[in-house]
């Protein structure tokens, strides 16, 4: 009895497939008016037509193999990429998800007609499983959108935050021996690795005799953050240069006093020309105005 | 007085250069090594009168808290010694990993290579010379 339900439902599945080869032409003729391609391929009706037409392909795959509702179907692979591109064009837009999921729940009614169509009597318990069959099938379409919507924007995400780790962490040379690192935003421990690696690099790199770590961008100083800087600060110690840390706010020195840590090993300045004042004086270099100038 | 260098069997060269011993660690420093080495240099400086010793890491691509001793031990003897001990060359992933594990060896001077530890030394033991890194350190 079991196998033969489960027959019922593949040879259900199947005719589905092979009704939407069949129809494939007009499935996609009337999916280009829908808003879904419409909106996102406006260049040329063409284009979308294509589009349509590659994902019925899909369907009918998906259909063909008998899994209805089975999102890692292989028969979804090949326009996986396009979904994403289309769910991503429309987030820009400006689309929420829920808005994307009713326009691709909206692709349902065309085809729902056509296949209606296909039936004399559609009270009949093979229409109605077809019908069924086919509202399975579209509510896996929607599921593979919305998982190609997010997978796309998870990896935005990753890439937006490498570039930041990246960005935000300019070691730049202030003198001959001296360079320093503008620190602007929050500090944690994928970031202050970032900068600690980077600050002793180049300080192999530049030769540098001292080190400035600017923190005047740095809106809290928590006691992580204290950890942090004054690891670097030792790092760079042990490299043969000295550290400077420069642009403390006086809101955020009396954070570091309540929270009762110990920055006194910590060479610090009041801002980032004070502290190169210091290693140039320190450097034995004198700055002084031109005579002429006088 | 131009003596071969004393080199042991499984010891590392301890290389003078006017009144400043240089020595340079390559690879892994075993325990015997270690021992080996701390009596060379204590030796070498009661013999030659050296007044600094530099001791060139740059080829040591693993310090442990092992070797962070043997470091300090070797500043220590040498400073009873009247020598100044000067640790050169780490390279920056050293550094990270000597930080990360809490060892910021205080009490060493450190620098960023044999040229600037030379002219360390040499500024420092010149009586002329009166702005050092005192506070620095």
């Amino acid at each position: 009895m079991k196998v033969s339900e489960q027959e019922a439902v593949e040879s259900t599945a199947r005719r589905l497939g092979s009704f939407l080869k069949r129809r494939r032409e007009q499935i996609a003729q009337r999916w280009a008016d829908a808003p879904l391609f419409r909106t996102v391929f406006t260049v040329s009706r063409e284009e979308a037509v294509e589009a349509c037409k590659a994902v019925v392909d899909a369907l009918s795959d998906v259909a063909s193999s008998g899994r209805l509702e089975d999102i890692t179907s292989s028969g979804f692979d090949s326009v996986r990429d396009q979904l994403g591109r289309m769910s991503g064009t429309r987030t820009r837009a400006g689309a929420s998800p829920a808005q994307i999921a009713d326009e691709v729940a909206a692709l349902r009614a065309p085809v729902v007609d056509l296949l209606r169509a296909e039936f004399s009597d559609p009270s009949t318990p093979e229409a109605v499983e077809g019908l069924l069959a086919l509202a399975a099938l579209m509510g896996t379409l929607r599921l593979v959108v919305m998982q190609a919507a997010l997978s796309s924007g998870e990896e935005l995400i990753a890439r937006q935050r490498q570039q930041l780790l990246e960005a935000a962490t300019p070691v730049i040379s202030l003198w001959e021996g001296v360079v320093a690192v503008p620190l602007i935003g929050t500090l944690d421990s994928a970031r202050s690795q970032v900068v600690m690696e980077s600050l002793l690099q180049c300080i192999v790199d530049q030769r540098a005799r001292y080190a400035i770590l600017d923190i005047t961008g740095v809106p809290t100083v928590d006691s992580l953050v204290a950890q942090h800087l004054m690891k670097t600060v030792a790092a760079a110690r042990l490299m043969g240069a000295e550290c400077i840390v420069s642009g403390i706010r006086p809101a955020i020195a009396q954070t570091i006093v309540q929270l009762g840590i110990d920055l006194s090993s910590v060479l610090t300045r009041a801002s980032l020309a004070d502290a190169l004042a210091y290693a140039l004086s320190r450097l034995g270099i004198e700055v002084s105005p031109r005579a002429s100038m006088r | 007085m131009t003596a071969p260098y004393p080199v042991h069997a499984t010891g590392v060269p301890v290389l003078a250069l006017g009144e400043t011993l240089l020595v340079s660690l390559q690879g892994e420093l075993h325990d015997g090594m270690a021992e080996q080495l701390q009596q060379d240099i204590s030796h070498r400086i009661a013999d030659s009168g050296a007044n600094g010793v530099i001791i060139d890491i740059s080829g040591v691509e693993v310090v442990d808290s092992f070797l962070g001793r043997i470091l300090a031990e070797i500043a220590a003897s040498a400073s009873l010694l009247a020598a100044r001990t000067v640790v050169a060359g780490m390279r920056p992933a050293v550094a990270i990993t000597l930080v990360e594990l809490g060892l910021t060896l205080p009490g060493l001077t450190t620098a960023l290579d044999v040229d600037r530890a030379l002219e360390l030394l040499t500024r420092r033991s010149t009586p002329s010379a009166s702005d050092g890194r005192e506070k620095g350190t």
